[in-house]
């Protein structure tokens, strides 16, 4: 089990170091919010899901679609705005999807895709389908009026979602407690009438039991659950660089994510061995999906204005 | 074939023909499911199809719009009901931000085909938050739909376009046409969005009216009738697509041009009206024409103001008289103000 989480870490880790590391060739032109540091979230619940299970995500979704089994040679085409893209190039970074793999939609207006997951397991249940839905959002989006409401009507309708709250403590630049004058989000949730909880440290396997826990409430037909997982951004906000010279954050508050790092403290204990040759295998598979994106064509002009309305 | 509905009682029946038809079509908004029904507009659907697929909602109109986006997404068409216009500005974010762009953000790889009904009001008092005409906000964003018929076949015909169509489809209706009542077939139809309807024929002058202000414009055409003057009345019924070939056609032929909408003109659908119109006749016609809507300010309450703030047949009238005998023939037609106005009973 050990292996798997190493390798789908790693695996994001990889891609987004790598993303980084082209970036300053400008063949990306789109924005980047960086998963590094926040992986262990998105495959720790990601581990607990069906393949018929949905998603949704915020514009920091690289590491919930790799997790979720997004397509990686579609994902890197489209950060580079090739034809070949998950979205042929029209929706960049920030506006992942991969129907076939549940990843349902991202989007660059935080909250916004919240409502989105409750409506979805609306009609998942209507349909009596045993899917379920997981929404993945910040902090940030918890100020989001639409965050409340979507709460509220998830939990009078018993809707199979589950609240997925990536907390890394700030919103863009602005600190929690610059925005809240309560931390605990998950009172928050519970007093919606759902079962809230807390992952204090970003580890992995805590945050797979827990989801594996609430997944199965779920399924029984407890209504929608809610959990909150620590987390922190290692990168700047939006970009691939560091930015603690910027002087709202400090090394010092990094240093303890660093230290418990999931990908790290797994890698450590793995068999050298097994460990080289996931690397290698992970990084044979994204030096493809580079290679592929860098060839892909880009969109021809005709694809302008292709999918603005359907076909009535 | 004769049979005769109101205009709401014509939205009523497409939505049950259309959910009879199609199991996904839902329907959801405040009061959908009560004793009311939306002005009788989904009255009995809750009996017919059960409280899985018509229900009432929280006043949550931000989050709820993402709801029905969500349950599109996922294979269902929702009809997402608002009681007044005015509430869709909660509701901006889901539908402009996620509505309007999602089949093209995502590269073609999902549909929205949701519709958002909104009923505008007016008399007795409705006032500045209850009477707003923003259909054009909604004209202006690539990726919506907007209808807004003014009579019971097309309000028929439309609904049932708008639950086979796969945008999102912004259907726009009007207190006072909800009593309007006419011809309307029993077995299903639809009526395609971008045509316009020629209501009554004219060579003289094009009177294009916005929902409620087409009511208007026919009898505006009465008064003109009086004075000589044959008046053309055409509703757009489809404001986006809009079928402005269509009325160009028109205006070709009489070289005059009234626009008249339910809500303001400036930035607002009659400008878009005229422009699509001189767009397609300069060079090859001489028009003259004329815009008419909301006075260019809030909507008061008071009676003797709210009576100003509307365009009325006699002032379309007026305005087309004037483009037809010119400047500086000032004539007066009498008129009463319209009926479903005079015989509206607040307080809903």
């Amino acid at each position: 089990m050990s292996e798997v989480l190493f390798r789908e870490l790693y695996r994001i880790r990889h891609v987004e170091q790598e993303v980084a590391r082209v970036y300053p060739t400008d063949k990306i032109k789109s924005p980047v919010h960086l998963s590094i540091g926040q992986e262990a979230v998105s495959v720790g619940v990601c581990q607990t899901l069906r393949a018929d299970d949905i998603v949704f995500g915020t514009y920091r979704s690289h590491a919930l679609f790799l997790a979720k089994g997004g397509n990686l040679r579609a994902m890197i085409a489209e950060l580079y705005g090739k034809a070949t893209g998950c979205t042929r190039g029209k929706g960049g970074s920030m506006h992942l999807i991969d129907v076939a793999a549940g990843v349902m939609g991202t989007s660059a207006v935080v909250g916004t895709t919240i409502p989105l997951a409750v409506g979805y397991a609306y009609a998942l249940k209507m349909r009596g389908s045993g899917a379920l839905v997981a929404a993945f959002f910040g902090d940030g989006a918890v100020d989001e009026g639409a965050f409340h409401e979507s709460m509220n009507f998830a939990a009078l309708k018993k809707l199979p979602v589950l609240f997925v709250c990536e907390n890394n403590l700030y919103a863009i630049h602005s600190p929690q407690a610059a925005r809240q004058a309560k931390s605990n989000l998950c009172e928050r949730a519970a007093s919606y009438g759902m079962h809230a909880e807390h992952v204090e440290y970003g580890d992995v396997f805590t945050i797979r039991d827990r989801t594996a826990a609430a997944v199965s409430a779920i399924r029984a037909g407890s209504g929608p659950r809610f959990i909150e997982c620590m987390t922190y951004r290692w990168k700047e906000h939006v970009g691939p660089g560091d930015d603690f010279a910027a002087g709202y954050r400090t090394r010092a508050e990094a240093e303890p994510w660093y230290a418990r790092d999931s990908l790290n403290l797994i890698g450590a204990r793995l068999d050298p061995a097994v460990r080289a040759r996931i690397e290698h295998e992970v990084q044979a598979e994204v030096r493809d999906a580079f290679e592929f994106a860098e060839s892909s064509p880009f969109p021809g002009h005709e694809e302008l204005l292709t999918d603005v309305y359907g076909v009535a | 074939m004769t049979r005769k509905l109101s205009y709401a009682e014509a939205i009523r029946e497409a939505t049950e023909q259309e959910m009879a038809r199609d199991p996904s079509i839902i329907v959801l908004g405040m009061g959908v499911d009560d004793f009311r029904g939306i002005y009788g507009t989904t009255k009995g659907l809750v009996e017919k199809f059960g409280s899985d697929r018509v229900f009432d909602t929280p006043l949550s109109e931000d989050a709820m719009t993402g709801v029905a986006i969500g349950a599109a997404l996922a294979g269902l068409r929702p009809i997402h009901v608002h009681i007044r216009m005015d509430f869709l500005l909660l509701a901006m974010n889901q539908i402009i931000n996620i509505a309007a762009k999602a089949r093209y953000m995502y590269g073609g790889a999902v549909s929205v085909p949701i519709v958002v009904r909104s009923v505008i009001g007016r008399s007795w008092g409705q006032g500045a938050q209850h009477s707003q005409g923003l259909h054009s906000l909604f004209m202006h964003v690539p990726g919506l739909r907007v209808v807004a018929p003014s009579t019971p076949y097309d309000a028929k015909g439309c609904m049932a376009s708008a639950l086979r169509h796969p945008d999102p489809v912004m259907f726009v209706e009007h207190r006072m046409v909800h009593f309007q009542k006419g011809v309307v077939p029993e077995e299903p139809f639809t009526v395609p969005f971008g045509r316009a309807r020629t209501l009554a024929p004219g060579k003289d002058v094009t009177l294009v009216g916005v929902s409620h202000m087409a009511v208007e414009c026919l009898r505006a055409r009465s008064l003109l009738e009086q004075a000589g003057i044959q008046a053309e009345v055409i509703d757009p019924v489809s404001l986006s697509p809009l079928d402005a070939d269509g009325i160009a056609a028109s205006v070709k032929k009489t070289g005059r041009l009234v626009v008249v909408d339910t809500s303001w003109t400036f930035c607002g659908t009659s400008a878009e009206i005229v422009t699509a119109v001189l767009e397609r006749t300069q060079g090859k016609r001489d028009v003259s024409f004329a815009r008419l809507g909301y006075a260019p300010g809030t909507c008061p309450t008071t009676k003797p103001l709210e009576n100003l703030y509307y365009p009325n047949p006699q002032t379309i009238a007026m305005a087309a008289h004037t483009l037809v005998k010119g400047e500086g023939t000032r004539w007066e037609p009498r008129t009463s103000e319209a009926p479903e106005v005079v015989e509206f009973k607040g307080p809903f």
